[in-house]
């Protein structure tokens, strides 16, 4: 595994927890289809929660939420639709959440987390 | 929610409105949006703004960003609005404690520093009248800024210097740096200041006089005479012979030459009066002012309280000289744009100078004029009769003698002239005061015939041509304004027979228009 995928797992990692800090039920990481990956789903009360991780050594290159564009949020939304399909579940209420995390390797790491951004 | 506010000036014109920067940061994606009818320069300034904060060590917030620009029906253009825009959107972040009635104007640069505007003098003005009178300027614009009377200014170099000022963590700042002083490119062209002197002219008598009674009346002059004659030389003399701009028109004169140039280093008060020279093929656009958007001043603006000096007026369009008629008229030009109206002043003492046809050589006998009578003619009115109505003093200049151009020296230079063009009018002042005017060339015709009527005795010449149809009402008017001017050059209480006649001998080519 090469350090940047070393990097994102331990990132997804933290995001998870910190979700399940909040009281969120994690129904599944890393689910795949053809058009894409989800990072996290969640369920926080009633309402679906995709969850797009995104992690990074520095700010060097930009925040991480920086790198979350539009075209990838309408993406997650789509990529909702495809997992509720493919389960045979009907969840009307369905949001996108991202989550930064930098991590340096030195210091701890630190999360942040925007709810409803799409 | 976090919520910052900061304060600028939008221009229009050379009326600056108060315009309010509010800032929101709001919990989604970064994003940095711009409200209230910006402009492409200006909404460019979310680049330019995110640069300098980094760069000056104080990033601004990754979330999205809202700046709105109040009031929102405004247009507003330029990157002055970069600075109020940046404290805003910093204090929003709460990094810097709230900035209350400061009036930020300045452009950022990628590196942080902050960068003078053009415009700033109108826009103190109009902050300072507006109750505002902290003003943050660049370095660059302080000493322009602190023309303005009531107005307290500070001037920065960089972005991080000043949010120091306004309590920013000094931790990250990047205080040491020290921008190099502006490039090389940016360095106002020296003018340099000495105007042409009157001891110049070798002979012309009859010019200079005219010269002299048209800078102590401020009379419109058109001078007309074959190529080499001197018109144009003696034209350039004329702004020699004005008077300094007294206080208010030189913060007019300034607050115009402020919104037309990047400022000097050391700018001051424009305290001479203003020559503009532009060529014949100017458009109306050049002349009048004009530009996409909102419209930005011409040659007729630029010349307020100075000279305006048309070489080669037939060549010019017929469409841009009747243009000047409303200016002349009113003092003012009221453009309309896309953007908006503008409105600038324009209070110019016109200066036209034409050869007598399209060879040139018709003065004298006129025996090597190629031209036929028509074209002598049609060339002529090329400069419409409204416009010469308006112009008091019409001379012929022939050229010079050889007697006269061995002569050199011993012609009276611009400060003798000086003397008595101001002494010429003060009295004016004194005189036309009760009606709240300043010059002999502004006294309407009715005044001069009830309040200033002269005898009988002395207007004798004049009656005469009038009842025998030399001379029109109009024309009875102008010379009779003439005569005012060269009494007031003599010291003289009122015109006498002298004067009227010296009057009309000023208006030779003036009957043809009239």
């Amino acid at each position: 595994m090469k350090a940047k995928d070393l990097l994102g797992r331990r990132g997804e990692e933290l995001a998870a927890e910190y979700l399940e800090s909040l009281g969120m039920l994690i129904v599944e990481r890393n689910w795949r289809c053809p058009d894409g990956e989800i990072d996290i789903v969640a369920l926080d009360g009633d309402s679906l929660v995709i969850a797009e991780v995104k992690t990074r050594r520095s700010l060097a290159y930009g925040h991480p939420f920086e790198a979350v564009g539009a075209d990838k949020l309408a993406r997650l939304h789509r990529l909702g639709s495809a997992w509720c399909r493919d389960h045979g579940l009907h969840l009307p209420l369905r949001r996108v959440d991202v989550i930064a995390v930098l991590d340096d390797g030195v210091r701890k790491p630190t999360v942040e987390h925007l709810k409803e951004v799409l | 929610m976090a919520l910052g506010r900061a304060y600028s000036v939008a221009l229009v014109g050379l009326n600056g409105y108060i315009v309010e920067v509010e800032a929101d940061i709001g919990q989604t994606l970064p994003a940095f949006v711009l409200l209230g009818l910006p402009d492409a320069s200006l909404n460019e300034a979310r680049d330019r703004i995110r640069s300098a904060a980094q760069n000056s060590g104080i990033p601004l917030s990754r979330r999205k960003i809202t700046a709105n620009l109040i009031p929102a029906s405004l247009p507003k253009r330029g990157s002055g609005f970069d600075l109020a825009i940046a404290m805003s959107v910093l204090r929003a972040a709460e990094d810097i404690r709230p900035t209350g009635r400061t009036v930020f104007i300045a452009e950022l640069g990628l590196d942080g520093r902050l960068r003078p505007v053009r415009g700033i003098l109108p826009a103190v003005m109009s902050a300072v009248q507006a109750g505002f009178q902290d003003i943050v300027v660049a370095q660059a614009n302080a000493a322009e800024a602190e023309l303005v009377p009531g107005a307290r200014v500070r001037g920065y170099q960089t972005l991080a210097r000043l949010v120091f000022d306004f309590g920013a963590d000094p931790q990250e700042l990047v205080l040491d740096f020290a921008p190099e002083d502006e490039p090389a490119g940016n360095e106002p062209v020296s003018v340099d200041a000495s105007v042409p002197d009157m001891c110049d002219v070798s002979g012309q008598a009859e010019a200079r006089r005219a010269l002299e009674v048209a800078a102590a009346g401020a009379h419109h002059l058109l001078l007309t005479g074959p190529p080499g004659a001197g018109k144009t030389m003696l034209a350039e003399r004329l702004p020699g012979l004005l008077p300094d701009l007294r206080d208010t028109e030189a913060m007019e004169v300034t607050a115009i030459h402020s919104l037309c140039q990047l400022p000097a280093s050391g700018v001051q008060l424009v305290r001479r009066p203003p020559f503009e020279n532009p060529h014949h093929t100017a458009t109306a656009a050049a002349i009048i002012g004009g530009g996409s958007g909102l419209p930005r001043p011409g040659a007729a603006s630029r010349a307020h309280r100075g000279i305006l000096f048309l070489d080669e007026a037939p060549e010019y369009e017929r469409r841009v000289l009747d243009a000047l008629r409303q200016p002349l008229e009113s003092g003012e030009l009221v453009i309309h744009r896309s953007a908006g109206a503008a409105a600038y002043p324009a209070r110019f003492q016109l200066v036209l100078a034409a050869n007598p046809c399209p060879c040139g050589k018709a003065s004298g006998k006129g025996i090597e004029c190629t031209c036929t009578p028509f074209m002598r003619r049609r060339y002529m009115s090329r400069m419409s009769g409204p416009l010469l109505d308006r112009v008091d003093i019409q001379l012929q200049v022939d050229r010079v003698s050889l007697a006269d151009f061995g002569q050199s020296g011993g012609a009276e230079d611009s400060a003798t002239v000086g003397a008595r063009v101001l002494a010429a009018r003060a009295r004016q002042l004194q005189r036309l005061q009760p009606w709240g005017m300043e010059t002999n060339s502004q006294v309407p015709g009715r005044i001069l015939r009830s309040e200033l009527k002269l005898a009988a005795a002395t207007t004798r010449i004049l009656d005469h041509a009038l009842e025998r149809g030399v001379l029109t009402a109009r024309g009875y008017d102008r010379v009779l304004r003439l005569a005012w001017t060269l009494a007031d050059l003599g010291g003289r209480e009122q015109p006498d027979g002298n004067d009227i006649g010296q009057a009309l001998s000023l208006r030779q080519t003036a009957s043809a228009a009239a």
